[in-house]
């Protein structure tokens, strides 16, 4: 076993460890860390065997097979910001519908409250240069 | 039973028009009601809008743009049955008399959607410069191209639309730079889109919401999002 395989299968279970425990104490929701998972988990078996990447090389004809691991990352990398653009997607669509639904309800709200307001009182609202001096 | 209209005027940072165009507005219109929907504005615009008087203000309490302003107006709308819902631009661009023209014709059937269009009936290329010109020019050739249908004026915030169309854009409504794109979805929808002229002032105060350092952002973004909603599934 070459210095390098040792160093890739410490820094593989590295990965996973970190991410498993974020999830174990809540830091990271367990639906965002699957693909941060699987990822180190192929870094993982592909570490431990050597032979893997010379095949998946030949299998896919790339002449260099260090390339397959760039190859790995890189459609890894891009799988996880794919789905972060969705994760943010989502979360603007539900912000936006949060804003516009205390929107509404504000003035409803308002709308309410001057309908309980006895009409013989004069509407008490400060003026917003008041009490500015 | 009268139809009843809303009037929806979206407005960021417009102390200086919005008090003009709602008073204008419930003059020339004293049986439609008005909601001015205030997309967090860092000025005193709720202030000025709420001291007509005759406006109902939404404060939204986070900025989401034009889009999700007036979107704010639509589900408003929706809520309570409102007929027609009109967007107004609250810069003072639009003449409060033109409302009728575009309600009468949704209130009539004639069409879904009226876009009140500075280009109908009326070469004169009015309050634009140069580059505004081409890209209007270039979302008309677009949306020939996309839904075999001629807009002048895409690019129009002025807009009246019909009950079962309110009901179906208060889901979808784009953020920013909304309008090319809702026509898009709409006459791929199958919704009727009638364009009427309307004469414009210049600009009365505000800035545009496009300056022209985000144009080529601008083009960009409402291009994809013009062919994104061309080749939507339909959902009627």
């Amino acid at each position: 076993m070459g210095r390098i395989q040792i160093l890739s299968i410490i820094a593989s279970l590295v990965i996973f460890s970190v991410v498993f425990n974020l999830v174990r104490r809540r830091r990271l929701k367990t639906e965002y860390s699957l693909i941060w998972l699987s990822v180190s988990i192929v870094f993982i078996i592909f570490s431990f065997w050597r032979q893997g990447i010379d095949k998946l090389a030949s299998l896919l004809g790339i002449a260099y097979p260090p390339s397959v691991l760039y190859i790995i990352l890189l459609i890894g990398i891009i799988l996880i910001l794919i789905e972060f653009s969705i994760i943010i997607s989502k979360q603007a669509e539900k912000i936006k519908i949060l804003v516009q639904e205390i929107g509404l309800l504000k003035l409803e709200l308002e709308q309410k409250i001057e309908k309980l307001k006895p009409t013989h009182e004069q509407d008490p609202k400060e003026d917003p240069d008041k009490g500015k001096e | 039973m009268d139809p009843r209209v809303l009037i929806i005027i979206p407005a960021f940072n417009e102390e200086i028009t919005i008090q003009w165009v709602v008073s204008e507005l419930r003059r020339e219109c004293p049986a439609y009601d008005l909601l001015v929907v205030n997309d967090a504005s860092t000025d005193r615009t709720s202030h000025f809008a709420r001291s007509t008087g005759c406006a109902c203000v939404i404060d939204l309490p986070v900025n989401l743009g034009i889009g999700g302003a007036v979107q704010t107006g639509l589900k408003y709308a929706s809520k309570y049955a409102y007929h027609c819902a009109v967007q107004f631009d609250a810069d003072g661009q639009h003449r409060p008399e033109d409302v009728f023209k575009l309600v009468d014709m949704v209130l009539s059937d004639e069409c879904d959607v009226a876009i009140g269009s500075r280009f109908v009936g009326d070469s004169r290329l009015h309050g634009t410069d140069l580059f505004r010109r081409m890209g209007i020019r270039f979302f008309e050739f677009l949306s020939i191209f996309l839904i075999k249908k001629r807009i002048r004026d895409h690019t129009s915030g002025f807009r009246a639309f019909s009950k079962t169309t309110i009901d179906f854009i208060m889901h979808e409504y784009p953020v920013d730079y909304p309008e090319p794109e809702i026509v898009v979805l709409l006459a791929r929808n199958r919704f009727r889109i009638r364009e009427i002229f309307t004469q414009m002032y210049s600009r009365q105060g505000g800035v545009s919401s496009i300056p022209l350092v985000k144009g080529p952002y601008y083009m960009f973004k409402v291009m994809v999002a013009m062919l994104v909603a061309s080749l939507r599934p339909k959902e009627f």
